[in-house]
């Protein structure tokens, strides 16, 4: 599958990075060498390996359901730009 | 042309813990502001999530009860997407492989005066963990959105259905069966108003008869079942008049104002539906073993199914009650507590029905509310089942006993409700209604079943209702017949 400056511009979108167009050209050939590099990956022969979801071979450890975490908004709240009556303020958001 | 409308639902139930299910913040509701945002809630940098064991025995509960298969493995993604309420700027949850798989449910739809109520298989597709997000508020700052991250992380367990569902009322008797289900078994409080238990709708018409499915609308976040029934209706509705009017249904996702009654499309989110999962490498997969699964079975309350079997072989109900009375846990326990307290099953049972889940709901209450409990109940049905009262008199002590009374033989006393049952004084009163209505006797002699009818309906006039309307029948079919 070959990628195009639009698929660039489209991914660049949607993870909100702003790209111009001589960064766009760059990322398109890094992007298309390590597609590259995964479809060379494809050639290995993966019969009888069942797929992981992650790269250790290990399960996941469960925490009790305990109430641990103590109310540190204030100190939390220092580092935010805009706070009002303990909310997170933010730009407008209207669906 | 006749139209079908196809309905699926996805449910969000938030589940029932102390603490969010990657991080150890409280999920209590109604906090202040963010104070129950921990580093982990508002997505510091560095933070790992750690699984809440609690969550996980939900999911595995509820998959039980829904007779589904338990994945012996499965595996948490990201979604990705940006909104200022989710600040990592991906919601964990699963996709590939979910913790619940294919599952089932039996509902019951009630009768209209189109047809009569009937029973359902809703196939259940899946069921997942996720995280919720956490709220925007908007207005109270000029041209600001407020962000409260106290819901961010709250586990849980969304539940998809096929599309399986036909009409409105099919999908709201799954709606309330589901928030039934979840109740009876502990993983979610139910409560709708603080947004415990919310649908989302997927609409589709077709024409009847035909297969392939149209292009859906999802009503989102409905929180309440009245509203659930009108959104449908309307959206099928509008979805059929489009098409007749020769326009396309566009796929898009929908609000319903419960204001006007009416459903309207939501500003398509850019890009929305292009949400990137992919494996969160911050969690290693859920691990579920057959020992696992046997252990939380082992905890797990009789589930309405097997109950509503249980009340046919046991107490004789049939299967229309033995499904009305398990409807709830509440009511199923009150009923056996009746029971419990010397009330005979099918008349305890006609009274929870008849009696106490009728006058409860046009009060628009719940069980718990009633004024009358269970032994209180089972003194009454005591008194009709050993002719004391006759099931007539019952209702007038079951008003009393309605507006807090409590004693069942003071109210019998007190209204001299106390039925005839002595055989010499019932025979007298006969005798004066035979004397008195001689032309009914010889209609009856003639042949005319009515006739009998009618002379019970006097004798029983006669003594003002109490007497014994068997021992009625019984006496005045031997005296005219001798």
């Amino acid at each position: 599958m070959a990628l195009t400056i639009p698929d660039i511009k489209r991914i660049a979108h949607l993870a909100r990075i702003e790209i111009n167009d001589s960064e766009a050209d760059k990322t398109l050939n890094k992007l298309t060498g390590i597609l590259a590099l995964i479809e060379e990956m494809q050639a290995v022969d993966t019969t009888g390996i069942s797929p992981m979801s992650h790269s250790q071979d290990v399960v996941q450890r469960l925490r009790e359901d305990v109430v641990t975490a103590s109310n540190q908004r204030d100190a939390f709240q220092r580092n935010a730009p805009a706070v009002d009556r303990g909310l997170y303020l933010v730009p407008k958001v209207i669906e | 042309m006749e139209w079908e409308v196809v309905i699926g639902l996805e449910t969000h139930t938030q589940l029932r813990t102390k603490s969010k299910i990657f991080s150890g913040a409280s999920t209590a509701y109604g906090a202040e502001p963010n104070t129950q945002a921990c580093e982990v809630s508002i997505a510091l940098p560095g933070v790992l999530p750690v699984l809440n064991k609690e969550a996980v025995q939900c999911a595995i509960k509820f998959g039980l009860a829904v007779d589904a298969e338990i994945a012996p493995r499965s595996v948490f993604s990201r979604k990705n997407y940006f909104y200022p309420d989710l600040p990592k700027g991906y919601q964990i949850s699963q996709f590939e492989l979910p913790v619940v798989g294919k599952g089932k449910m039996t509902i019951q739809v009630p009768a209209t005066s189109k047809h009569e109520a009937y029973e359902k298989v809703i196939h259940i597709t899946r069921a997942h963990l996720e995280e919720d997000a956490g709220k925007s508020l908007h207005g109270a700052v000029d041209d600001m959105s407020g962000i409260d991250l106290n819901r961010a992380g709250t586990p849980l367990l969304e539940i998809v259905t096929e599309p399986d569902m036909r009409s409105a009322a099919e999908a709201v008797a799954y709606a309330k069966k589901l928030h039934e289900l979840v109740q009876w078994i502990g993983i979610c409080d139910g409560n709708m108003q603080e947004g415990s238990f919310r649908c989302d709708v997927n609409v589709s018409v077709r024409p009847k008869g035909t297969t392939e499915l149209g292009t859906r609308r999802e009503i989102k976040n409905l929180n309440s079942f009245k509203f659930m029934q009108q959104a449908i209706v309307y959206e099928t509705q509008w979805q059929i008049e489009t098409l007749e009017d020769g326009g396309k249904i566009e796929q898009a996702t929908v609000l319903f104002n419960p204001d006007t009654g009416e459903t309207r499309a939501m500003r398509s989110k850019e890009e929305a539906n292009d949400y990137r999962y992919f494996p969160d490498p911050d969690l290693l997969p859920l691990a579920i073993t057959e020992a696992d699964q046997a252990a939380i079975k082992s905890q797990m309350p009789e589930l309405p199914e097997a109950m509503k079997a249980r009340f046919e072989s046991e107490y004789a109900l049939s299967s229309y009650d033995a499904s009305t009375l398990t409807s709830s846990k509440a009511i199923a326990d009150y009923f056996e507590s009746v029971i419990q307290a010397g009330g005979d099953a099918k008349l305890a049972a006609n009274w929870v029905m008849g009696g106490v889940t009728a006058k409860l709901n046009t009060e628009d209450k719940t069980i718990v509310d009633s004024p009358i409990n269970a032994a209180t109940l089972a003194q009454l049905v005591i008194r009709i089942a050993d002719g004391t009262i006759s099931n007539n008199a019952g209702k007038q002590v079951f008003e009393a006993m309605w507006s807090g009374e409590s004693d069942v033989d003071a109210i019998i006393e007190a209204k001299g409700l106390k039925q005839v049952s002595d055989t010499g004084a019932i025979e007298a009163m006969i005798d004066e209604v035979l004397t008195a209505n001689a032309t009914m006797v010889d209609e009856y002699k003639a042949g005319k079943e009515k006739a009998f009818n009618a002379l019970v309906g006097q004798t029983m006039k006669a003594s003002k209702g109490k007497a014994n309307p068997a021992q009625v029948n019984a006496l005045l079919k031997k005296k005219l017949d001798a």
